[in-house]
């Protein structure tokens, strides 16, 4: 007798261990996939699309081989169309169609990379690796939990109110057609005729075979009702909670001559882990850029990261840009708005008490959470260590904590300061205070 | 096939599968594979698992019980990838030659899927592993399942007490050399986990019993001086202690290298048993599948012949069936080789045409079975006795060369162009036949490397030799990390030459120097 065994509620992922042995494996490529894939990619691609290309260096699994380039040796192919023995063929082009096309590539073994998945979570493991991330996702803001009402299907059973009349119809319609009930129009006529035929005032065959007729039909119509319970479809709908709708981000960056490439690729850093965290918690992140010089302006991402600027700093440019593009485009009660500002701390001198009245003014009050982030070399942090000395837009903005909760400033050296500096500004006991 | 129909109540309806329409087919099909076939097959088990199991499955080579490597987890990532990108399906089914044989089918198959894998898998690779002379001397389907428990926990073990990285590199380097582990003319003994386990205690326990401290005293020399049969610095005394030239790469290190310890050792030896037992798979591809698809083809025949499976079901199964066995020609996009499946299944159905309905030109061809009537029993004695190599080379006929078009093709590389040698006319079919037997060989599939000396007394320096055949030379990138693997198994220096069969001219070397 045979047996069939049933091994679906086995524990799937026995292929995890060797799985994770590959990352390990290829820790040191795919590590460095994930950094290009960050800084070749878009803000708002990170960990969505964890599809990433390694080279197969080291990953390679030589085996004694033939060279089958070289040297004497036949093949037998089929599907012979136009050859007969004897002739000359020239010699295709490697890698092309025709004779063995695929033959160097047969086993992998003739790619130089191959592609696989990460999951999401794997990439943001790589992705924050040195930062020491804990765990992003757990830190959330604390906010009310709305529920949407969603559509799912269709029920027999439900509220008047839900009748979907279409789909009742269409049931009700090919009922009708399937059990032959007789049309209202084919009784009208029926009746007009007998009517016509009743006027005459002669009671011939004809008539009573007519009214006999009409009595089938109306029993039949009667028997096969015009709308029958069967037929009765409503909306059916499930409550999902709702992220809370929609959010906005503003990036502001300084970048004139001062600020360094490193500088704005740790800048860059902290913009990229406020996206995906705003990505976890609302369902439509938009994002705007605004660089400044001594002039702002809002532009596009790869604007943003990548092209040079010169000028003088004039960090209230930037926030005057912010004000313009906040009443034009996102009415304050419709989205929630979060603003990060990346500087090495420059700023005109005679700036200072128009920047702090934007501040306190219009921004502040409209954001939901404002984070200005200055970025330094190791050199500076050195000099603007103490209180006593600090760069302008530090001393500027250090009068605006006392007052405002939903401000947070912080100084960031390294690529390691990252992460921390993130937690601290959105651990959840700050959510609390805001 | 030829019966008159005797029409019963089909034993299911619709896509959807259950186990007691399984049963039922089940037993359906045993009955035509007992009586209309003759099959004799291991006990079979027959587990459903899910798309993701059966992912799993694929990683490990198709073994349940592999030990874990990362080699296994880049095949799974990969195969993964291509999946959920849906750029490529999954196999029906996974079929492991072992006693009982277990075979893997997926919960996504409708009921004829099933119907069709149960037929393919558990009757015919099943007759084709208990039958086929190669595995009934190569592979032990009794102990596979244990050896491999054996070899995953002894692992494991050895992970635990040796660090994975030290495993993984050893594993590393002997995965190098699995393709020149076989032994290609002895038969392996067989494989048992208690004789395995106990071989390794007796072993323990001798060099227990045998420890006396007094000899750790010794000067070093005294020990050399001591063993007189090594004495000798002659290359004939080296090929005669080491049973030289030695082809199987793997065996000679396990024995004889010099730096290894025996848990690394034993792992070597873990590594070629399992290479052993998939030799005979290599030779048998066309043949296996070949026997797999004329067995299914023929019970769903007689399935729907005899009104047990629907009309629609039978159509479901043709679109697959077609779609398995479809071979593109060599312009086509699809061009990936001889489909096994394809030139399997059609001499398979050739054959039996042969035995039944000869032409004039089989008669003269094959005059032993045409017209024999007995195309069931030619096949199973085919099935039994051949491999791919002979198998094509004795059963090809004219008329499956005309009907594939197949031609050959000489490739110098020497010459600026490629020549058709033959083509499916009354000059080529033999050429033809006997160059696509040709490309089954295992020498087209392993190289020709042998161990040929070693310096035991010097610098212990080993010294391997590789004939070339037909100028085709070996993947000099792939022969120089390959070295660099073997250079760790044996540490001290290895060396490779490559000389040419004919002339003995010497055409290239890999050295690798160990400091």
């Amino acid at each position: 007798m045979m047996h069939f065994i049933d091994r679906r509620l086995n524990p799937k992922g026995k292929s995890l261990p060797n799985r994770q042995r590959f990352m390990r494996r290829a820790q040191s490529q795919i590590r460095k996939a994930v950094k290009e894939a960050v800084n070749g990619g878009k803000i708002t691609d990170i960990g969505h699309n964890g599809r990433i290309t390694i080279p197969s260096k080291g990953l390679h699994e030589p085996r004694f081989k033939y060279d089958y380039t070289k040297g004497k040796h036949d093949r037998v192919l089929p599907g012979n169309k136009e050859f007969s023995a004897g002739d000359q063929i020239k010699r295709p082009p490697k890698g092309g169609e025709g004779k063995g096309g695929k033959k160097a590539s047969e086993d992998g073994d003739g790619e130089d990379s191959f592609q696989f998945s990460l999951s999401r979570e794997e990439f943001l493991e790589v992705f924050f690796e040195d930062l020491e991330l804990p765990d992003l996702v757990k830190t959330s803001l604390k906010e009310e939990v709305e529920f949407e009402k969603q559509r799912a299907g269709f029920v027999r059973v439900g509220s008047p109110s839900n009748l979907d009349l279409k789909r009742t119809m269409r049931h009700s319609l090919a009922r009708r057609i399937a059990m032959r009930r007789p049309g209202s129009d084919e009784v009208d006529e029926l009746r007009s005729e007998i009517l016509a035929l009743e006027a005459k005032g002669k009671k011939t065959k004809k008539l009573k075979e007519l009214q006999e007729k009409l009595e089938l039909l109306e029993s039949r119509r009667r028997f096969v009702p015009y709308i029958d319970p069967l037929d009765v479809r409503y909306k059916s709908y499930t409550k999902i909670p709702k992220p809370n709708t929609r959010a906005v981000m503003f990036c502001l960056m300084d970048v004139s001559g001062s600020m360094s490439e490193g500088m704005k690729d740790l800048a860059k850093r902290f913009f990229m882990l406020l996206h995906l965290f705003l990505s976890t918690q609302y369902e439509r992140v938009e994002l705007v850029f605004i660089r400044h010089t001594h002039m702002a302006k809002e532009v596009d991402e790869e604007t943003f990261f990548y092209s040079r600027e010169t000028g003088g700093t004039i960090v209230s440019s930037a926030l005057e840009e912010m004000q313009k593009v906040l009443d034009d485009r996102f009415p304050l009660g419709d989205w929630n708005i979060y603003a990060a500002q990346a500087s090495d701390g420059d700023n005109f001198a005679s700036d200072r008490e128009k920047c702090l009245s934007i501040m306190q003014e219009s921004i502040l009050p409209a954001c939901q959470y404002f984070s200005y982030i200055e970025v330094m070399d190791e050199q500076e942090l050195e000099i603007f260590k103490d209180e006593q000395n600090m760069t302008d837009l530090w001393r500027i903005y250090s009068q605006l904590t006392p007052e405002f909760s939903n401000f947070a400033m912080r100084r960031v050296v390294k690529s390691n300061d990252i992460f921390p500096v993130f937690q601290d500004l959105f651990s959840k006991e700050h959510a609390k205070d805001t | 096939m030829g019966q008159a129909r005797k029409v019963q109540k089909p034993l299911y309806d619709g896509a959807e599968w259950s186990f007691e329409k399984l049963d039922a087919v089940y037993d359906a099909i045993e009955e035509i594979a007992n009586e209309d076939l003759g099959l004799n097959v291991y006990p079979n088990q027959i587990e459903v698992i899910t798309s993701e199991q059966m992912l799993d499955a694929y990683s490990g080579i198709g073994m349940p019980l592999m030990y874990n490597h990362w080699s296994f987890g880049k095949s799974f990532v990969q195969d993964e990838f291509y999946y959920r990108k849906g750029m490529r399906g999954l196999a029906y089914e996974i079929v492991i030659n072992s006693s009982p044989c277990i075979s893997y089918v997926m919960e996504e198959n409708t009921m004829t899927m099933q119907a069709l894998v149960v037929a393919h898998a558990a009757f015919g690779h099943n007759h084709f592993f208990k039958n086929n002379h190669l595995f009934r001397q190569w592979t032990d389907a009794e102990a596979i399942l244990d050896y491999m428990h054996f070899a995953r926990e002894y692992i494991n073990k050895c992970e635990e007490r040796h660090g994975v990285e030290a495993v993984e590199e050893l594993l590393d380097a002997a995965h190098a050399l699995r393709d020149n582990a076989v032994n290609h003319y002895s038969r392996p003994v067989p494989l048992s986990k208690e004789m395995a386990l106990q071989r390794l205690a007796d072993r323990r326990e001798h060099e227990r019993a045998d420890y006396r401290d007094i000899w750790s005293t010794l000067p070093p020399e005294a020990e050399g001086s001591a063993d007189d049969k090594i004495k000798s610095h002659s290359q004939v005394a080296n090929m005669v202690k080491f049973d030289l030239p030695e082809a199987n790469l793997l065996y000679f290190f396990e024995k004889h290298s010099p730096v290894l310890e025996e848990w690394q050792r034993e792992i070597l030896r873990i590594v070629r048993n399992i290479a052993q037992y998939f030799y005979p798979q290599k030779q048998t591809k066309v043949m296996n599948e070949g026997c797999a698809c004329f067995c299914h083809y023929f019970i769903m025949n007689r399935l729907y012949d005899k009104g047990l499976i629907t009309e629609g079901s039978m159509l479901e199964f043709i679109d697959y069936h077609t779609r398995v066995v479809a071979q593109p020609e060599f312009d086509d996009p699809r061009w990936n080789g001889i489909n096994p499946y394809a030139l399997g299944f059609a001499m398979m159905q050739d054959i039996y045409r042969i035995c039944h309905e000869p032409t004039d030109e089989d008669k003269e061809w094959f005059p032993d079975i045409a017209g024999c009537n007995k195309g069931i029993e030619v096949l199973k004695d085919a099935w039994e006795n051949y491999r791919d190599e002979s198998f094509i080379l004795q059963f090809l006929s004219p008329k499956l060369i005309r009907d594939f078009r197949l031609f050959q093709i000489h490739d110098n590389s020497a010459l600026p162009h490629l020549k058709v040698e033959a083509i499916h006319d009354g000059r080529g079919y033999r050429k033809v036949r006997s160059a696509l037997a040709k490309s089954y060989t295992v020498s087209e599939m392993t190289l020709d490397i042998q161990v040929a000396d070693v310096e035991f007394e010097g610098d212990r320096a080993i010294t391997l030799r590789h004939m070339v055949h037909d100028d085709v030379p070996i993947d000099g990138k792939q022969a120089e990390q390959v070295m660099q693997r073997i250079a760790q198994l044996w540490g001290y220096d290895v060396g490779l030459y490559c000389e040419d069969a004919m002339s003995g001219k010497i055409l290239a070397t890999y050295d690798v120097t160990t400091s």
